[in-house]
C-alpha cells in the first residue's frame, strides 16, 4: 500500500507537471500569437485603449487638437478633440468600431508609444507600472490661421489650405462641410454606430476633405500651369498670342470663349501677362495647344499631378489626393481637350492642397517642398524625440522663371481678376478661377494667392464649391480671393 | 499491511500558527490589491470581510490546536491561501458573488471545525461503511429525481428544496471516498487474490472484480442520466486509483483504463455535447471556429491567460470578466490573466503542497483505513484540479467541475472544507493517545 501511496504521489506530481508545462506554453510562449488572434478583438481594444495616446498639437505646441482623457469606464483612456470639427481633416478620429483616420492612423505608432524611439520610457513606465504613455505630435498647423480659415470660410462648401512655401509647412486646412470627431472615438458603441450612418448617408459627404480628397476641376487657376509651361518652353511674359473673340476648337463646331462672352482688351495680339491677368480662356486655350498635351503635362507632372487619380504620389502625412492631368496619349484623337485642359476644364483635377502646392513653389523660386503637417515628436517627458527637416519635393520652374510667373500674378491682384485680395502694404500674387462642372450646375470658385510676392511667408489656396452664395453669378474673384485675403491677412498681420 | 515509514512530526503549533497567519496576511493582500486594481481605493467591505477570514482563520486554527494537536500544520493554512485568493478573484469579478463567497466561507469554516469536533478519530467514520456509502448515492442521485432535480447550464446536478440550492454531489463525492475507504479497507484481501489472467494480467476472480463494473456502471450512469462528464471522470478516476492502492494489483489500473477508453468512446458516439467538448479541446482557437457558441468561451480564456503573461496584469486591473463562467468553471483563466504565469504556478504548487502533505499524512497513518482515506481525499482534490485547470488550459477536454477551494460556490467550498478537516484529522493520528509503531 505505502509503495502504490509513493507511486500515485509521483504520478499526481507528473499531473502538476503538466499543467505547469502547459500554462507555461499559454502565457509565456504563445502569449503573443494569442494576442493576435482575430477573436481577441475585446482584449486587443482594451490593451490598446490602456495606452496613455500622446497629445496632437499645434505648432505653438500648447493648443491641443487631440488628447486622452482618463475614462471611468472598461477602456481606460478616451480621446477628445477640444476644438471639434475645426480639425478633423488634419487629426482624423479615433474610433474603435471604425479604425483611425488621418493623423491618428498615420503617426499611430507614435501616438500609441510603440515606436522604437520610445522603448526607453516605456520599458520605464512598465517597470514602474505606470500606463504606457504616447509621444506627442507636434503638427504645423497655426491654430490662428486654422480658426481664422475657418472663419473665412464661413459655412460655405469648399476648402482652405495655407502653407508655407520655405517648409511646406500646411498652417491651415480647413474644408465644410466637417464633422466632428469626438462622437465618433467616444465609448459608446451606439453613439459611434449612428453618427458614423449619419455622416456616411449625408450625400454631402462630411468625412470627406475638400482641401485634400476630393477632386474638382481647377479652371483659371491651372492658367499658371500652362504658364509656366510657356515659360519653360521659352515664351516670355511679353510674347504676343492671338486674341480673337472666340476659339475655333479644332476637329469640332465648337468654340470657346472668355468668361462672359467678351474680348479680351489690348488688340488681336496681346501679352502672356496681360492673358493672365484679364484671365482670357481664348488665349490661354490657343496657348494649350500650341504648347501640346506632352509639354502641359509635364509641367502639370513637375507640379505634383498625376495622370490619373490612383498614380502619383506625393508623400504627405495624412492621405492627400494629388491633382490629375491625363496623360498626353489620352489627347492624341481628342485635340479639343487640349484647349479645355489649358483653361482646367476637360478631365484636369485639382484641389485646394494641390493648389496652394503650385503656388508656394512659384513662390519659393520654383522650389517646390514637400507638404507636410508634423514636424516634430516629443516623448511624454517633453524631450524631443524626432524632428522632421522640410525637404525638396521637385523643382517644377527655374529660379528665374518663377520670378516672371510672381510678377504676372502680382498684376491679377493689382489690376485683374484678383483684387479682391489686395492686402494694403503688401505685394500679392494670384490667380483666380471660375470652374464649370457640368451643365446648369453653379460653378466652383477658386483663387490660388502667396504674399508677400517677392518674399512668400504663405501661399493659401482657396475652393468655394457650386456658387457658395453667389450661385451663377459666382467667380473666384469676388467669392474666393476674399477668404484667401483674410487667411493671409491673418498670418501677416502678426 | 507494512508499518509506517513516514514518523508524525511533533506536534508544532507554533509553526501551525505562524502558517494561518500568512494564510491570512495573503488572502486579504489579495482581496484589498484586488480592490486597489479594480476602483483604486482598499474596499469599503474590508472590515466585514476582513473580520469573517479573520475570525474564521483563527476557529480554524483554535480548533486544530484543541483537537487535532499533532496534525500536519501546512494543511490548513494553505487550503486557506487558496480560499483567500480564489475570494479576491471572485470580489474582484462580483461584488454580490462576493458577498455569498464570504457567507460560504464563514459556513465551510464552521463545517471544517465541526468536522475535527465531530470526527475525533478518523476511525470513527470506518463503523458506518454502508450507511455512508447509501448516502453517498443518493446525495449523487438526488438531482435525477423530478421536483428536485435543476439542469444548469446543461448538466443535471443541481438540487432546489425551497430557496435554497445546492449541489449534493460535491457533498456525495466526500462521502464516497469515506465509502470506498472503508468498503476497500474491509475487502482488500479478498480483491488481491488474482486467480486467473490474461497475458501478464493478473484478474482477481469475477465475483471481486464486480464492484469495478458497478463504479464504472454507476459512473457511467451520472455521465448518461446527469450528463455531467467532469464528476464522471471524476469518480471513475478515484475508484480506481483507491481500488489499486487498497490491493496493491496495477491490474486494476489497467481494467480501470479500459473501462474509462470504452465509457468514454461510448460517450463520444452517444452524446453530441461530448463530441463538441472534444472539438472544442481540439479548435478552440481556430479561426474558422473561434467565433462559434462554445468555442469562444474556451478561446477567451486562453486569451486571458495569454494577457496575463509572465507576469500578469494585476489583481483588478484585467478584465476576467470577459471569459464566462470566470468565477466558477475558469476562475483558474481570471487568476492566470491577473497574476500571471507566476500566479498560476504558484497556486498549482500550492495544490501539490496540499496533495502532497494529504498522502504524506497517508503514509503516516497507521492503520489502513487511515492510509485509504487520505489516499482518496488527496486523490479527489488532486483529479479534481487537474479535470478543471487541464480542462481550462486545453490539456485535457473542458469539463465542469469546480476548482477546489478558489471556485464561487457554496456547496463545493462546505464540502471541501470537510474532505480538509478529515485530511487534518488523519493527519492528527488516531486520538486521544498516539500510538508510536516501529519502521
Amino acid at each position: 500500500m505505502e509503495r502504490q501511496v509513493r507511486q500515485l504521489a509521483v504520478a499526481l506530481g507528473v499531473l502538476f507537471v503538466i499543467l505547469v508545462a502547459q500554462i507555461t506554453y499559454i502565457q509565456v510562449v504563445s502569449a503573443d500569437r494569442l494576442a493576435d488572434n482575430p477573436a481577441n478583438a475585446k482584449r486587443q481594444l482594451i490593451a490598446e485603449y490602456e495606452v496613455d495616446r500622446g497629445q496632437i498639437l499645434a505648432a505653438d505646441g500648447r493648443t491641443i487638437l487631440a488628447l486622452s482623457k482618463r475614462s471611468p469606464g472598461e477602456l481606460r483612456f478616451e480621446r477628445r478633440y477640444p476644438q471639434g470639427q475645426l480639425n478633423g481633416f488634419v487629426t482624423g478620429y479615433y474610433s474603435f468600431v471604425y479604425g483611425r483616420s488621418r493623423l491618428e492612423q498615420s503617426f499611430n505608432e507614435y501616438l500609441a508609444g510603440e515606436a522604437p524611439e520610445l522603448l526607453p520610457q516605456t520599458l520605464t513606465d512598465m517597470v514602474l507600472g505606470r500606463p504606457k504613455r504616447g509621444a506627442s505630435i507636434i503638427t504645423s498647423i497655426d491654430p490662428e490661421l486654422q480658426q481664422a480659415a475657418a472663419r473665412a470660410l464661413g459655412d460655405l462648401p469648399g476648402g482652405v489650405v495655407a502653407l508655407d512655401p520655405r517648409t511646406g509647412n500646411v498652417l491651415a486646412l480647413v474644408a465644410n462641410p466637417s464633422y466632428d470627431p469626438n462622437p465618433l472615438s467616444s465609448h459608446d458603441p451606439d453613439e459611434i454606430r449612428r453618427t458614423w450612418e449619419e455622416l456616411n448617408a449625408d450625400p454631402d459627404k462630411p468625412l470627406r476633405s475638400r482641401a485634400s480628397d476630393e477632386l474638382y476641376p481647377p479652371g483659371s487657376t491651372f492658367k499658371i500651369v500652362v504658364a509656366a509651361a510657356a515659360l519653360a518652353n521659352g515664351y516670355g511674359p511679353a510674347s504676343l498670342w492671338p486674341n480673337p473673340h472666340v476659339l475655333d476648337l479644332p476637329d469640332t463646331s465648337e468654340t470657346l470663349s472668355n468668361f462672359g462672352g467678351v474680348t479680351c482688351s489690348g488688340g488681336s495680339r496681346i501679352t502672356l501677362a496681360e492673358a493672365i491677368r484679364q484671365s482670357c480662356n481664348v488665349v490661354f486655350g490657343g496657348i494649350g495647344v500650341e504648347l501640346g498635351a506632352e509639354a502641359l503635362a509635364e509641367q502639370a507632372y513637375a507640379f505634383g499631378f498625376a495622370p490619373t487619380a490612383t498614380t502619383g504620389d506625393v508623400p504627405f502625412d495624412v492621405p492627400f489626393q494629388e491633382g490629375v492631368f491625363p496623360d498626353p496619349s489620352y489627347f492624341e484623337d481628342r485635340r479639343p481637350a487640349v484647349a479645355l485642359s489649358a483653361i482646367g476644364q476637360d478631365n484636369v483635377a485639382a484641389n485646394p492642397l494641390q493648389m496652394a502646392l503650385v503656388a508656394g513653389a512659384i513662390g519659393n523660386g520654383g522650389v517646390m517642398m514637400r507638404p507636410r503637417l508634423v514636424t516634430e515628436v516629443r516623448a511624454p517627458d517633453g524631450q524631443v524625440v524626432k524632428t522632421f527637416a522640410p525637404e525638396i519635393q521637385s523643382r517644377p520652374m527655374t529660379q528665374v522663371n518663377a520670378a516672371l510667373l510672381t510678377a504676372m500674378m502680382v498684376q491679377v491682384v493689382e489690376s485683374g481678376t484678383g483684387t479682391a485680395a489686395r492686402i494694403p502694404g503688401v505685394s500679392v500674387a494670384g490667380k483666380t478661377g471660375t470652374a464649370q462642372h457640368g451643365e446648369g450646375e453653379d460653378p466652383h470658385a477658386w483663387f490660388v494667392s502667396f504674399a508677400p510676392a517677392e518674399d512668400p511667408e504663405i501661399a493659401v489656396a482657396v475652393i468655394v464649391l457650386d456658387g457658395g452664395s453667389l450661385g451663377s453669378e459666382a467667380t473666384g474673384g469676388a467669392l474666393a480671393a476674399p477668404i484667401a485675403r483674410a487667411v493671409m491677412e491673418a498670418a501677416l498681420n502678426r | 499491511m507494512s508499518q509506517s515509514a513516514v514518523p508524525r512530526g511533533r506536534p508544532r503549533p507554533g509553526a501551525a500558527i505562524a502558517f494561518t497567519i500568512l494564510a491570512l496576511v495573503i488572502a486579504l493582500g489579495a482581496y484589498v490589491l484586488a480592490g486597489l486594481g479594480k476602483r483604486g481605493q482598499v474596499p469599503v467591505t474590508i472590515a466585514l470581510y476582513g473580520s469573517i477570514f479573520a475570525i474564521g482563520f483563527a476557529a480554524a486554527a483554535f480548533t486544530i490546536r484543541r483537537y487535532a494537536p499533532s496534525a500536519d500544520p501546512a494543511l490548513f493554512p494553505t487550503a486557506a491561501v487558496l480560499t483567500g485568493l480564489g475570494f479576491a478573484t471572485i470580489f474582484r469579478l462580483s461584488g454580490g458573488l462576493a458577498a455569498e463567497q464570504a457567507t460560504w466561507v464563514a459556513i465551510g469554516l464552521a463545517a471544517f471545525c465541526a468536522t475535527l469536533f465531530f470526527v475525533r478519530d478518523h476511525r470513527q467514520l470506518d463503523a458506518y461503511t454502508y450507511t455512508i456509502g447509501l448516502l453517498g448515492i443518493v446525495l449523487l442521485l438526488l438531482p435525477i429525481f423530478p421536483g428536485i432535480g435543476r439542469t444548469i447550464n446543461g448538466a443535471r446536478l443541481w438540487v432546489r428544496i425551497g430557496p435554497i440550492g445546492f449541489q449534493p454531489s460535491e457533498i456525495g463525492k466526500v462521502l464516497i471516498v469515506v465509502f470506498l475507504a472503508s468498503y476497500l479497507t474491509q475487502k482488500r484481501e479478498l480483491l488481491r487474490v488474482a486467480t486467473g489472467g490474461v497475458g501478464p494480467l493478473r484478474l482477481p476472480p469475477a465475483k471481486h472484480l464486480m464492484p469495478v463494473l458497478l463504479a464504472w456502471a454507476a459512473s457511467l450512469a451520472v455521465l448518461f442520466i446527469q450528463r455531467d462528464l467532469g464528476a464522471s471522470l471524476l469518480y471513475f478516476g478515484i475508484f480506481v486509483v483507491m481500488l489499486w492502492v487498497a490491493t496493491g494489483r496495477a491490474a486494476y489500473l489497467v481494467i480501470g483504463g479500459l473501462l474509462f477508453a470504452i465509457g468514454a468512446w461510448f460517450g463520444y458516439q452517444a452524446f453530441d455535447h461530448v463530441q463538441l467538448r472534444v472539438d472544442v479541446w481540439l479548435h478552440a482557437l481556430d479561426p474558422a471556429k473561434v467565433f462559434d457558441v462554445g468555442y469562444g468561451q474556451l478561446a477567451q480564456a486562453q486569451f486571458g491567460m495569454g494577457t496575463g503573461g509572465l507576469v500578469g496584469e494585476g489583481l483588478g486591473r484585467g478584465s476576467p470578466d470577459l471569459v464566462p463562467f470566470a468565477s466558477t468553471d475558469f476562475i483558474f483563466a481570471a487568476i492566470g490573466e491577473e497574476l500571471g504565469m507566476l500566479g498560476t504556478a504558484g497556486v498549482l504548487l500550492l495544490y501539490l503542497v496540499l496533495v502532497g502533505k494529504g498522502l504524506r499524512a497517508a503514509l503516516a497513518s497507521p492503520d489502513a483505513f487511515g492510509r485509504l482515506l487520505a489516499t482518496g481525499l488527496s486523490t479527489a482534490v488532486a483529479l479534481q484540479t487537474f479535470v478543471i485547470v487541464g480542462g481550462v488550459t486545453r490539456v485535457i477536454p473542458l469539463t465542469g467541475v469546480t476548482l477546489p477551494f478558489m471556485s464561487y460556490g457554496g456547496s463545493s467550498l462546505v464540502s471541501n472544507f470537510v474532505l480538509l478537516a478529515l485530511l487534518v484529522r488523519v493527519s492528527a493520528g488516531p486520538a486521544p493517545v498516539r500510538p508510536r509503531r516501529g519502521g
